[in-house]
């Protein structure tokens, strides 16, 4: 990869310290204009969802947002962090599955757990005092 | 590998050297260590954008986001952060061909697209505590400020480290230790802008949409 990367970029005679290129490359400018292009189309898509009203159900409109942001960000660590399997060993990329496990369990636990609460334990609002009575 | 290692009976105490050069090593192990920071840097943003999703819809009455915010506005401001990211991406690559004053310019330009940021959001702050939405306001604005805050912190501290460093390269140069800093702060400033996707998905786009 690192080899490619020389390259690509056009300057492959600083080969004279190959640890500071062995691990982790500082990309390419290829890849680095391919990570903002991308980056970009899947930034404007979801504020001109949002912005231009496109799409009529705004729970459609919020799995596609939500499911763009997530391409984004993986476009983000590979083009940007140049995290691949096997930079530093795997041993990034096996920190990187752990923490994602982590948020999954935490984000979606404490949003399943207090929207739960909240439903049961949620003190009657006027709405609801009506609804009973009728 | 191990008889390897065995002194036959009756040998002297071996003797350990350090073979491995300080610099050699710590490159790598830096480089994880950081990433490790990192991660767990990820799960204080990940407690607080749950906070957010716990009690973004608590309005206590207040102003929602719909009446708050300003997409256009947040979009310049994402412009901001993705064009000091693909910067700080040419300033790396300046310091691989070892060029010191291409490096320094792009970093600078970095720094302005930071600050840039760093100012639209205090304005932005500021807009919304006339607004009559301050923190105390409800859960949503306490849990608002609390994530978008912290993430501002981060990039006015990742703005601090960027200055340093410039004094750093002015002080010594492209040396190996500025190099192995300058590539810390790239992935520091990086992941900035990955939490940055999070914030302007979940908090203004489906914010605005709800």
């Amino acid at each position: 990869m690192s080899a490619d990367a020389h390259h690509l970029s056009g300057h492959g005679q600083d080969t004279h310290d190959p640890h500071a290129h062995s691990e982790g490359g500082h990309g390419t400018v290829k890849g680095y204009v391919t990570g903002f292009v991308l980056s970009v189309i899947l930034t404007v898509i979801p504020f001109w969802l949002v912005m231009g009203n496109v799409l009529d159900n705004s729970l459609v409109t919020t799995l596609v947002i939500l499911a763009l942001g997530g391409v984004q960000m993986v476009v983000h660590v590979v083009y940007f962090l140049h995290m691949s399997t096997k930079s530093e060993g795997g041993w990034t990329f096996m920190a990187l599955i752990f923490t994602i496990t982590l948020v999954a369990i935490m984000l979606s636990g404490s949003v399943w757990v207090m929207y739960h609460l909240n439903h049961n334990m949620m003190p009657m609002d006027a709405h609801d005092v009506m609804n009973n009575a009728r | 590998m191990m008889h390897a290692e065995t002194a036959p009976p009756g040998a002297a105490a071996p003797v350990f050297y350090q073979t491995d050069e300080e610099g050699h090593h710590s490159e790598g192990s830096t480089m994880l260590g950081f990433w490790l920071y990192l991660m767990s840097d990820c799960l204080i943003f990940a407690t607080l954008f749950a906070t957010y999703g716990v009690l973004g819809r608590s309005y206590a009455a207040g102003p929602t986001p719909k009446d708050l915010f300003d997409l256009s506005g947040i979009a310049v401001n994402t412009a901001m952060l993705l064009f000091s990211s693909i910067t700080y991406g040419f300033a790396m690559l300046e310091m691989d061909r070892d060029r010191i004053k291409q490096t320094q310019i792009w970093l600078a330009v970095t720094g302005l697209f930071g600050v840039a940021f760093v100012f639209l959001e205090i304005r932005e702050f500021v807009h919304l505590f006339h607004e009559g939405a301050p923190p105390w306001r409800s859960a949503f604005l306490s849990s608002f400020y609390t994530l978008v805050a912290t993430h501002g912190l981060h990039v006015s501290v990742g703005i601090l480290w960027l200055v340093i460093l410039l004094v750093q390269l002015r002080k010594h140069g492209l040396i190996v230790e500025n190099k192995r800093r300058l590539m810390c702060l790239s992935m520091f400033w990086h992941f900035l802008d990955l939490i940055w996707i999070g914030v302007f998905t979940v908090v203004y786009l489906m914010g605005v949409l709800e």
